[in-house]
């Protein structure tokens, strides 16, 4: 990448880091809880692009890692008193991880549409545990918690309010981003590109494409795990509405929406789908069935515009 | 010896020729989806994910025709008819552009269109489920139940069109033309076969084949806009269990999962026994992934 | 190059064929005529394109560039069932027959078309079970059970059944026994005999040669060399230069 795109890349993504630090401190309190909702969706649509735009693999599997997060946090924070933040992160991530590296086991032998069909089949299976495990999941009604304080209990903390907690929230994703880029960038993202790319000749130069994909399917769960806790926190419930297998196909579109293969471009597709959605609901009434248009324009990106809105950077953002 | 006595004597034997029946039944309705299903992947490797909104739609016409006519028959008729054209619609309009594109692609498009389908079905009928009447009511005793005759009767219907199905393909130009199409796309375009138009029809009749058994459920399960997502899991499972393409294949494996669950649910909870299903799939794709009762693979 | 006389009207004509599989460019510029019931050889090593040429006919492949005429019709791009339609009958090189059907099934799929009598199937039936007996024994039987030579058979028959103005025959002898060989080059008799013309792509030479009027030579995705069959021999300095045998 030259100089110069390198300086107007990073200039841009200041000024976009800056926006949403100032968002809080500007936005009414609604707006800044829309945005701190668009950080989080986008986080788990990047966390699938790794996936599809790097690995080539279609995952509809990222609810379960996304709502065992989500619920692992919840156990953090209901078990251990007083509530812990660094634990939160930990039994979310912790669980992701662990339901990650189940799946990746038995689908990642698969390919193309078995693979997506057995990821999603997956996602069902942990709905039906969460949802019928009453006891411990607290099935149907979810469960509900407090907001842990931020920081580490015992050395230095202050109550999460809404503010520290969307600055929170863009910190880790935008932590996420740099560490997803350089992960897709480095020598095992390469390998991961080029599994996309032709995996028959990958495997025929010798790399051991099944074990480059069940990392790249761990390491996808751990970051849509992660933005799992992110809602556990923001939100104070888990349900198990969010392990049921629309939410890994809500986090497909704002991915394909946006862009696969760019990182930004799924928190583009977040951003758009659910400004979208405030747009028609307010223009037509809550009744209004918003997700019949925003199917139409989803299917009518998929057919003219396949890259998505961020597509024709994508060259450009993966330098 | 003893406890094997004792087991017999403690087991539900009544109970079991219960679920068997009850079982079947299940899997002959499973049956037919999962056979539109693999017919619309044998023969243009599209995985329709909006199967099981068609399946929902010919439910919903079932229950707009009966209460326009009153007949149940009639319902089957039109709801299969109306939602067969509503597929070869969807198919040239949203599957057609994408011939040729990554196999992704279709996968999106055709989960667009459910997400679609289940909205508009939402938001024109609301969340309350509706219920399709039996069509004659009536029941013979089987032990200590008053089972319904419809029941037998429905598990027949679906037995027919499959069978139906099943001859349409053998016998006829049209079948052929499946046939051919299924086994070798180039080389039936070579022959002058108009493989797009198969493409439509295939799809068509896969949609058909959905809503009828949409109509059929009907007075089973009450009709409500998110009945298909329930059902186009299991038909998938069904589908990979009995082999991607294989339509003898998935109506083995329907019936084989009804039975297993069936069974199941004499000793656990029925929202449990769908585990059965799920530990099914899991066995096949570790042992024999291209399907359970396909021959060894080649 | 002294290109024999093939003023008169062509059947089929390629002219400057450009087509890519992906980014690989295969055919730069193929230029070739069929005349009516003319047998056409096209010789080449493997991988220069000649099966290529023959899909790119067929319509199985777009072409980039490049136009193709049937009977001054031009057919450039058209989807291949509107091809076959056309009256262009295509054996590719593994035979392809639909292994699962059954003889008279694979037959049935030339056969059913608009505008053909019940007599006039009966008729080709009988004609294609005079040719082939084998065939006719094994009626019902599905095609995957047939042995190579009887399946090359088939997928001729069942060319034959479009009642074709053209077959485009695509290696149609490699791995065959040498009887079945010879029963091949009576086919291409026959079939010339009744008028059908036939774009013959070969390695075996001799065979060629003895069977087509006119040949083509290709290398690198280009036509290098065009003659009458009468004027080429097996051992000739042209043959040895760009098939190395």
């Amino acid at each position: 990448m030259s100089k110069r795109d390198t300086i107007i890349y990073w200039t841009g993504f200041c000024v976009v880091v800056a926006l949403l630090i100032a968002a809080p401190l500007v936005l009414p309190p609604f707006w800044r809880r829309f945005c701190t909702e668009i950080l989080i969706w986008g986080l788990l649509a990047m966390s699938s692009d790794l996936l599809i735009g790097y690995t080539g693999m279609v995952s509809f599997g990222h609810s379960a890692f996304f709502g065992l997060g989500m619920y692992g946090a919840a156990a953090a924070l209901l078990m251990v008193s007083p509530p812990s933040l660094v634990l939160a992160l930990a039994f979310g991530l912790i669980a992701a991880a662990a339901v990650s590296a189940f799946v990746a086991y038995f689908s990642t032998r698969l390919r193309d549409i078995y693979f997506a069909i057995t990821t999603l089949i997956f996602s069902q299976i942990f709905y039906v545990i969460i949802f019928t495990w009453t006891e411990v999941t607290g099935g149907e009604n979810g469960l509900t918690f407090k907001r842990p304080e931020l920081g580490i209990t015992g050395i230095w903390s202050t109550p999460f309010d809404n503010d520290t907690l969307h600055w929170f929230v863009l910190a880790v994703v935008v932590a996420s981003y740099l560490i997803l880029r350089r992960i897709t960038q480095s020598p095992f993202g390469m390998v991961l590109q080029s599994i996309r790319e032709n995996e028959p000749r990958t495997r025929a130069i010798g790399y051991p494409v099944e074990r480059y994909k069940i990392v790249a399917v761990m390491l996808s769960g751990l970051f849509a795990g992660l933005a799992g806790v992110l809602y556990a926190l923001q939100n104070r419930f888990a349900a198990p509405d969010f392990v049921f297998f629309l939410v890994s196909g809500e986090a497909v579109i704002f991915n394909v929406m946006g862009g696969i293969g760019t990182l930004v471009g799924p928190i583009v597709g977040a951003a758009t789908f659910l400004l979208l959605r405030e747009f028609l609901g307010r223009l037509f009434g809550e009744q209004f069935p918003y997700l019949i248009p925003l199917g139409f324009i989803f299917i009518a990106i998929i057919i003219f515009l396949p890259q998505g809105l961020l597509g024709f950077m994508r060259r450009w953002l993966n330098r | 010896m003893a406890s094997i006595l004792a087991f017999l004597q403690n087991f539900p034997f009544e109970l079991f020729i219960i679920q068997t029946l009850n079982g079947i039944v299940t899997g002959m309705i499973l049956a037919l989806i999962a056979s539109g299903l693999t017919l619309i992947f044998g023969i243009m490797d599209v995985v329709n994910f909006a199967h099981g909104e068609l399946f929902m739609l010919g439910a919903y016409m079932g229950v707009i025709v009966l209460a326009t006519t009153g007949s149940f028959w009639l319902a089957l008729i039109l709801a299969t008819l109306l939602v067969s054209l509503f597929g070869a619609v969807m198919q040239i309009t949203t599957l057609r552009p994408l011939v040729g594109r990554d196999p992704l692609t279709t996968i999106l498009a055709t989960f667009g269109v459910s997400l679609i389908l289940q909205n508009y079905a939402l938001w024109q009928f609301g969340p309350v489920a509706r219920k399709i009447n039996e069509p004659f009511t009536g029941h013979f005793n089987l032990f200590y139940l008053e089972y319904p005759y419809y029941r037998l009767v429905i598990a027949g219907l679906s037995a027919a069109i499959i069978g139906a199905f099943w001859l349409f393909l053998k016998y006829g130009k049209f079948g052929i033309w499946i046939r051919a199409t299924m086994q070798d796309r180039v080389m039936a375009q070579a022959m002058g076969i108009p493989v797009p138009l198969v493409h439509t029809a295939a799809f068509a009749i896969g949609a058909g084949m959905a809503a009828a058994s949409g109509v059929l459920f009907g007075p089973l399960v009450g009709v409500n806009h998110t009945m298909g997502l329930d059902w186009v899991l299991k038909a998938f499972i069904v589908v990979v269990v009995g082999g991607m393409g294989n339509l003898g294949g998935s109506i083995l494996a329907a019936i084989f999962i009804s039975l297993l669950e069936a069974y199941a649910a004499i000793w656990v909870n029925p929202s449990q026994a769908v585990i059965v299903s799920f530990v099914v799939l899991i066995l096949t794709l570790l042992f024999r992934p291209t399907g359970l009762f396909v021959p060894t693979p080649k | 190059m002294n290109a024999p006389d093939t003023s008169a009207d062509p059947l089929v004509a390629v002219e400057n064929l450009h087509t890519y599989y992906g980014k690989s460019h295969i055919l730069h510029g193929v230029s070739l005529t069929v005349g009516k019931g003319e047998v056409v050889g096209l010789l080449g090593r493997n991988g220069v394109g000649k099966s290529t040429t023959l899909k790119t006919i067929m319509g199985l492949v777009a072409p980039n560039q490049g136009t193709i005429t049937l009977e001054t019709k031009s057919i450039t791009g058209m989807p291949a069932h509107k091809v076959a339609k056309l009256g262009i009958g295509y054996v590719p090189e593994d035979r392809r027959i639909f292994r699962l059907l059954t003889v008279m099934e694979n037959l049935r799929t030339g056969l059913d078309r608009p505008g053909v009598t019940e007599a006039r199937k009966h008729e080709l039936l009988e004609k294609v079970f005079a040719y082939f007996p084998v065939l006719g024994e094994r009626r019902n039987q599905a095609g995957g059970t047939l042995s190579g030579g009887e399946q090359q058979m088939l997928a001729i028959a069942r060319a034959m059944m479009l009642e074709p103005k053209i077959i485009l025959l695509d290696e149609p002898t490699e791995g065959l026994m040498p009887r079945m060989v010879s029963q091949i080059r009576q086919i291409i008799d026959v079939l010339h005999n009744e008028g059908v013309a036939i774009l013959l792509v070969e390695q075996n030479v001799p065979l060629t040669l003895e069977a087509s009027q006119r040949i083509y030579i290709m290398e690198k995705g280009m036509i290098r060399h065009h003659a009458a069959a009468s004027e080429l021999k097996v051992g000739d300095a042209v043959i040895k230069q760009y098939l190395g045998v």
